[in-house]
């Protein structure tokens, strides 16, 4: 029984956080990497990206719910969502052709673009701040929880409870059913193959007569999806603030290079080792050993490795690690 | 030096002219001083970026670390919080510490394979939690004295010009361990770790209470030694004498004396550092530096050890940062880690060096200068700027959203200029000769 209460308290403040954040994580990730794959730059608007996306899409959800539609036990947000993605893409698109192009037609340096895009980030910063403000908001409706606590309890008859909420539940089906979509369309579309085509040897590509504006123009598409999609989960699981999400661009930065920067397979990866990490440093451990071991050995202290205020930490050793010992990531990204 | 400079920066002196005299003298000098901080500061990224194509994101981190220097060194000593546990702070500091000097050298030593591996995870596991062992009981003890007014360790109460080339050295330290990271890899990974350590930085001062008090800030921290205080100014004789043949009030005249006493000191010093890089920036090793930045390849060809002159630059820039960091925090009296924001302290000081013009090191002040007066400016004007512009606007929510959203526009307008800059002058307000 105490084994089993030590599971239930472990799958409840471990695992099931850890799963939601990280394919939150793992999303955004995914964003990063497509740009550095095709763009060749560390994208510092990333994080900002996410959160424009999700400011449309709060100001999109609040409009339908003054309307007074809803989505039944679904939050509001998802519905709100495509127009979200289609102003951020609109957006993107826009930038690129006001600001990265120019850099990609004079082939400038990668550090340069870096540097563009602090500019870029600079002003999709602003222009959500200006529009929403720098306030924390709260837009998740509907159903709170799949499986409450107590539910939980009466049904097993255990002491712990596991609880479920719904944000968490929405945020692996969504995941799953977008990473599934990405794959196959890298890999089975022609779009998606000139993609990838693009990203190993942009030359070769150009040779065999791929329409470099058009791999272009795809990827913001794409990136705009998953930085907005990702930027939503990440708001209805717990809220949503400008610079949180400005934060966030360490995180996202950290799982893409333990993937290999540039490889999608291992953007998802990293974005599951680091959150993961994170929630399993950063959590007390208390409670399971108290029920894993006898008595006289339960611990008196939380047994906490780092302070919760150390989160942003974990990323940041996990990204030393690999950098020290295996430079090109988990799944070998592009080193050169 | 040309005459074109020289009108660059008279046009600039005329900005700040113009803030004392149609606003006030007080807030003309109070944006000068923070504007020269940040041409030193901007002095030190373009060694990085301009000598040597380096790109620092967290210059935030190192201007931090100077603040705690200062903390350190000039705080007044807190004799009670030192004795309960002062010292087993220290033991716990120097043997993590040393549980990494020991991994370190059996990582070297041992061979690769998973011996080394499991070895290396005993160590380093076991070295964590012994580490915890003889460092929490202290620190809690330290919190524990005193913690609505200390809690801390104190500091040596020395004067707080000695804590800059302290803050400087602490700064370079940090450079120094993730340049040695980060550098010879591929050129975007010393922006994501320098981003990174620059967050540790601030969440470490924040949460270690034991350090400088954490969130609680420091306050009342000393000013450095030629800067007097204005109430003992305005109980001098012989100022209150010189302000009332002057016709000043003596309360007025004391805090301009005060920040023109500031602007002196922080001016000569960003001319030292000007005289300093100018001289390196000339000569056969600045020489190099621009050579490997312009081509790696070819300086390595030649025998250059591309990656040592990297870490050398960065942690001579990141050491400039920290003196120019701890300068700051001596100013203002207080350290108060809440108020270190990665787009003030980061990314404003990069807009100051591109739209200057990296590689010049007028450039930088120039445009530290410039863009200081600008952020500044605009924080004091811009709620009465859109003020007038809404006032067409009838009273309700959207009035009120605009005004209050006014301090966000100066993210807008320095993207802006940011990418202006780089698209239409990338060599910035005075290019590299």
């Amino acid at each position: 029984m105490d084994i089993l209460n030590a599971l239930v308290t472990f799958l409840n403040f471990v695992v099931v956080p850890a799963t939601a954040y990280g394919a939150q994580l793992a999303l955004g990730a995914l964003g990063a990497t497509l740009v550095y794959g095709i763009l060749r730059f560390s994208n510092f608007a990333q994080g900002d990206t996410m959160a424009f996306g999700t400011m449309i899409t709060i100001l999109m959800t609040w409009w339908l719910q003054s309307l007074g539609v809803s989505f039944g036990p679904l939050p509001t947000a998802l519905l709100a969502l495509p127009v979200g993605i289609a102003v951020t893409a609109l957006f993107l698109l826009m930038t690129d052709r006001v600001v990265y192009r120019f850099y990609r037609a004079q082939r400038a340096a990668p550090t340069i673009l870096v540097i563009v895009s602090l500019g870029v980030m600079f002003v999709m910063n602003g222009l959500t701040r200006i529009i929403i403000g720098a306030e924390e908001q709260n837009f998740a409706d509907g159903a709170r929880f799949l499986i409450t606590a107590g539910e939980f309890k009466t049904w097993s008859g255990l002491d712990e409870g596991l609880a479920i909420r719904a944000s968490q539940a929405i945020t692996v089906v969504t995941a799953i059913i977008v990473v599934a979509w990405l794959f196959w369309f890298l890999n089975k579309t022609r779009t998606g193959k000139s993609m990838r085509a693009f990203s190993d040897n942009e030359d070769l590509a150009l040779l065999s007569g791929i329409n470099p504006d058009h791999v272009v123009r795809i990827t913001w598409i794409i990136v705009a999806a998953l930085a907005t999609i990702a930027g939503v989960l990440y708001g209805l699981d717990k809220s949503f603030k400008p610079f949180t999400y400005f934060q966030l661009l360490l995180p996202i930065f950290a799982a893409a290079v333990v993937g290999g920067l540039g490889n999608p397979l291992g953007a998802i990866a990293g974005g599951f080792v680091v959150a993961y990490s994170e929630v399993l440093v950063t959590y007390a451990w208390k409670k399971v050993l108290g029920y894993l071991l006898p008595a006289d050995l339960a611990p008196d202290s939380l047994v906490q490795l780092l302070s919760t205020d150390y989160k942003l930490a974990v990323s940041f050793i996990i990204l030393i690690i690999v950098l020290l010992f295996m430079p090109t990531g988990l799944f070998k990204g592009k080193s050169g | 030096m040309n005459t074109r400079n020289l009108i660059l920066f008279a046009l600039v002196g005329v900005l700040y002219i113009a803030t004392g005299m149609f606003q006030s003298w007080n807030l003309a000098l109070n944006i000068l001083n923070i504007g020269l901080l940040s041409a030193i500061m901007a002095l030190g990224v373009n060694m990085q970026w301009g000598f040597a194509g380096l790109f620092n994101t967290g210059i935030m981190g190192f201007a931090a670390l100077g603040g705690l220097a200062v903390v350190l060194v000039s705080a007044p000593p807190e004799p009670g919080g030192w004795a309960m546990g002062g010292w087993g702070i220290l033991t716990g500091l120097a043997f993590g510490a040393a549980v990494i000097a020991f991994a370190t050298w059996l990582y070297r030593r041992l061979g690769k394979g998973p011996v080394r591996t499991l070895v290396l995870f005993a160590v380093l596991g076991g070295g964590y939690f012994a580490y915890r062992a003889i460092l929490d009981p202290a620190t809690a003890a330290v919190e524990s004295f005193n913690p609505a007014v200390a809690g801390n360790i104190g500091g040596l109460g020395l004067p707080s010009l000695l804590a800059w080339p302290l803050g400087g050295v602490m700064a370079a330290i940090a450079a120094w361990a993730i340049g040695k990271i980060a550098l010879g890899l591929r050129s975007d990974y010393l922006a994501i770790a320098t981003l990174g350590i620059a967050e540790i930085i601030i969440v470490v001062m924040k949460s270690e209470d034991w350090l400088a008090r954490g969130v609680k800030n420091m306050i009342g921290l000393p000013r450095p030694w030629p800067v007097p205080y204005e109430v003992d100014l305005q109980q001098t004789p012989a100022f209150l004498e010189w302000a009332a043949n002057w016709g000043f009030d003596p309360a007025a005249a004391s805090s301009i004396l005060v920040k023109l006493v500031y602007a002196l000191l922080f001016g000569t010093i960003l001319l030292g550092v000007i005289w300093l890089s100018e001289k390196a920036l000339n000569s056969p090793w600045g020489r190099m530096m621009r050579s490997i930045r312009d081509n790696e390849v070819a300086a390595e060809a030649m025998g250059k050890d591309v990656t040592r002159r990297h870490l050398q630059v960065f942690v001579i820039g990141s050491a400039v940062i920290g003196f120019a960091g701890a300068m700051m925090t001596s100013m203002d009296g207080q350290l108060t880690p809440g108020t270190y924001n990665p787009l003030r302290f980061t990314f404003l000081i990069w807009v100051m060096v591109i739209v200057g013009g990296s590689g010049n090191n007028w450039g930088a002040v120039l445009g530290g200068l410039l863009i200081g007066w600008l952020w500044l400016i605009v924080e004091s004007l811009g709620p009465g700027v859109m003020q007038m512009l809404t006032l067409g606007l009838g009273e309700g929510p959207l009035k009120a959203h605009l005004i209050e959203s006014a301090p966000h526009m100066r993210l807008l307008t320095l993207g802006v200029i940011l990418l202006l800059v780089l698209r239409f002058s990338p060599r910035g307000l005075i290019p590299e000769k």
